[in-house]
């Protein structure tokens, strides 16, 4: 969603690009391949890993950006943890908590140990740092891809914070 | 797609819910005579903050708790603010500190408010639910009605720029510190926002109008749509006006009548409690007295203008008193209506920031102050979607040793449900084929509450969806997801 902080820009893109498969439609399924896949967030369960392998097999170019998709970000903060512990603080011994059980039903996702950036489960093209990267950053990156030029930001555009 | 067992069942699958965000998905069995059996809204993502969070000084979660959210990361910058100011006994802060972040906060409601509205909801009411999927999202809303989504676009920068004015930076700023904000806004930024705020507040009120034309009088099925009785929660302040920044809890039940009031927010395990249960990562609170079976309630937008006794914004105030119209004395329940009244909150922000940035305070004044420290912080917010409660116990370290936090989207997980059954009673109770359009009702009763399952989990990233039809020996019979 950072990506609206393009603003006007967004008016423009739309005359450039086919948005094919985005949160902000209900496509829910690949259904022929597309030139740019833009991911965020790393793999924090087996659903995430499906998704992510589904992107690189339909996107001829996967950029990777954020934080949480180049290192896990503050989520994989729980790494130093063991994942059973923060299942039980938060479900079992929490202090608003009633009649606690840690979920396990077949319709929810199996959580992975730890969380892994994207490019530790697929080929990753290109990476974008920032939490989030800024809407010039993103543009940048963009405008390049789409002018088949090879993406370098500029260094002031080159955020880890 | 909707496939046959041997004994007739059949169980959908709507994964990934779109147009939302977060990750979630819908499950409805169905059975031999195609009744609706069961529906559920699962929650699939899990993060594991109350943990980890431990170990950390106290200064640092303000900063880090909000990079649980993109899309409304003040709120958790603010609420956890807000814990952290009790901790270092700062009571009350300076009038200046509070003036810009209730200004940071307005920004935020504005721009969250209106993202849902016009890029995530507003396709499903101009288009119809059953529009074709290509035209129904926010690129159609330009195609189609261009002047309305650049106001949107521009709508939703004007509350990001205030944003990134107060807080320093759009998303993840730092302007929020334990006792108070580190930075005046400068007079260029004062000027720069000042000059457009007056077109906010009137390209808000156009929002507002076309809203009551799509929810009441363009479709009378909109009202009827979803639509179920239920308890709310939100903050109010003492004298019971809305106020989305600070206050003490208020809790109607569906009648209107006090469940409770001016509950102060450190006595929030007085009155509040969560169930679980195994099926979603997300829990279900409740207040305590009635129990996990009655005492559910809905938060957010609906709530709070239900809750609230007045809004001290004259034309939200107007709009407010022509919205409880509806209700004829009782608090408004229509899902659909949590659209309008988000709308009236996005005038009144507009209204909020019009006043603060004539306020010479947001330029001069006192930054921080601090008192005696104290072991132990709680802090409520209203959040754009929902009352957002912190709560953190730090050692004489200054280290975290117990961090607690339900979210606004956490506190609607029944009532999402509960729309998610009554959406799936009308449109699929007996129906044999099942059409894209039925499910994108479903999906469009969860869209009314502006779920943000990042943060509900405790997560980072899109919500998905999808629809599953079970039998009920449990087998999947088909799952549906468009494509």
């Amino acid at each position: 969603m950072s990506l609206l902080d393009i603003d006007e820009r967004i008016l423009q893109l739309t005359e450039w690009v086919e948005f094919d498969k985005s949160p902000i439609n209900d496509k829910k399924r690949f259904d022929r391949m597309v030139d740019i896949g833009i991911i965020e967030g790393g793999c924090s369960n087996d659903e995430n890993v499906e998704f992510l392998r589904m992107f690189r097999e339909n996107c001829h170019t996967l950029v990777a950006i954020g934080a949480c998709a180049l290192t896990g970000g503050v989520p994989a903060m729980r790494n130093t943890v063991p994942l059973r512990e923060c299942l039980e603080e938060a479900f079992l011994s929490g202090p608003s908590v009633v009649d606690g059980v840690i979920p396990n039903d077949p319709d929810i996702p199996i959580m992975l140990d730890r969380v892994y950036p994207a490019h530790e489960v697929v080929k990753i093209d290109y990476f974008i740092p920032g939490c989030p990267p800024s809407a010039d950053a993103l543009w940048a990156a963009i405008v390049a891809l789409l002018e088949g030029r090879e993406p370098r930001l500029d260094y002031e555009l080159l955020k880890y914070d | 797609m909707t496939t046959t067992t041997q004994n007739g069942t059949r169980k959908i699958v709507i994964n990934p819910v779109t147009r939302v965000e977060g990750h979630g998905k819908v499950t409805i069995q169905l059975d031999e005579a195609n009744h609706v059996t069961q529906a559920r809204l699962h929650i699939i993502e899990f993060r594991g903050f109350e943990r980890f969070v431990q170990g950390h000084f106290y200064w640092e979660v303000p900063v880090m708790v909000q990079r649980l959210c993109g899309i409304c990361p003040v709120s958790h910058h603010l609420c956890a603010s807000k814990a952290c100011d009790m901790i270092v006994g700062a009571e009350a802060i300076t009038p200046t500190a509070e003036k810009i972040r209730r200004l940071m906060h307005y920004g935020q409601t504005f721009q969250s408010h209106a993202l849902h509205f016009y890029h995530l909801s507003s396709p499903d009411l101009l288009f119809g639910f059953d529009a074709p999927v290509e035209q129904r999202n926010v690129i159609g809303v330009i195609g189609a009605y261009p002047e309305i989504a650049k106001k949107a676009v521009l709508m939703r920068k004007f509350g990001q720029e205030v944003i990134k004015a107060t807080v320093g930076k759009k998303i993840h700023g730092t302007g929020s510190i334990p006792g108070g904000v580190n930075k005046h806004l400068t007079l260029e930024d004062r000027d720069r926002l000042a000059a457009d705020v007056d077109t906010m507040v009137e390209w808000s009120l156009e929002g507002l109008q076309l809203c009551k034309e799509l929810t009441r009088n363009g479709d009378e099925m909109l009202l009827p749509f979803g639509a179920f009785e239920s308890n709310f929660l939100s903050i109010v302040r003492a004298d019971g006006c809305l106020d989305l920044y600070d206050g003490n809890l208020r809790a109607k039940n569906a009648d209107g009548e006090i469940i409770f009031d001016q509950v102060d927010p450190s006595d929030y395990l007085d009155v509040i409690r969560e169930g679980v249960r195994n099926w979603s990562y997300m829990k279900f609170p409740f207040i305590r007295d009635l129990g996990q079976e009655k005492g559910w309630y809905r938060v957010g937008p609906l709530a709070r203008i239900n809750n609230c006794d007045f809004i001290d914004t004259p034309i939200a105030e107007a709009e407010r008193q022509e919205f409880i119209q509806i209700g004829g004395g009782r608090p408004v329940h229509a899902t659909m209506a949590y659209h309008w009244a988000r709308l009236i909150e996005l005038v009144h922000s507009a209204e909020k920031m019009r006043e603060l940035l004539a306020d010479p305070d947001v330029l001069r004044g006192e930054l921080t102050t601090s008192g005696e420290r104290r072991g132990s912080g709680i802090a409520i917010i209203e959040a754009p979607r929902g009352t957002l409660i912190h709560h953190y116990d730090v050692d004489e370290n200054d280290q975290v040793v117990r961090g607690n936090l339900i979210v606004s989207t956490t506190h609607n997980n029944e009532a999402m449900n509960q729309a998610v059954r009554v959406v799936a009673d009308q449109y699929l109770e007996g129906q044999a084929e099942i059409s894209e359009g039925m499910l994108n009702a479903i999906e469009v009763g969860i869209r009314a509450y502006d779920p943000c399952l990042s943060c509900a989990t405790h997560a980072l990233g899109q919500m998905r969806l999808l629809v599953q039809l079970i039998g009920p020996h449990g087998d999947v019979l088909d799952e549906r997801m468009r494509a």
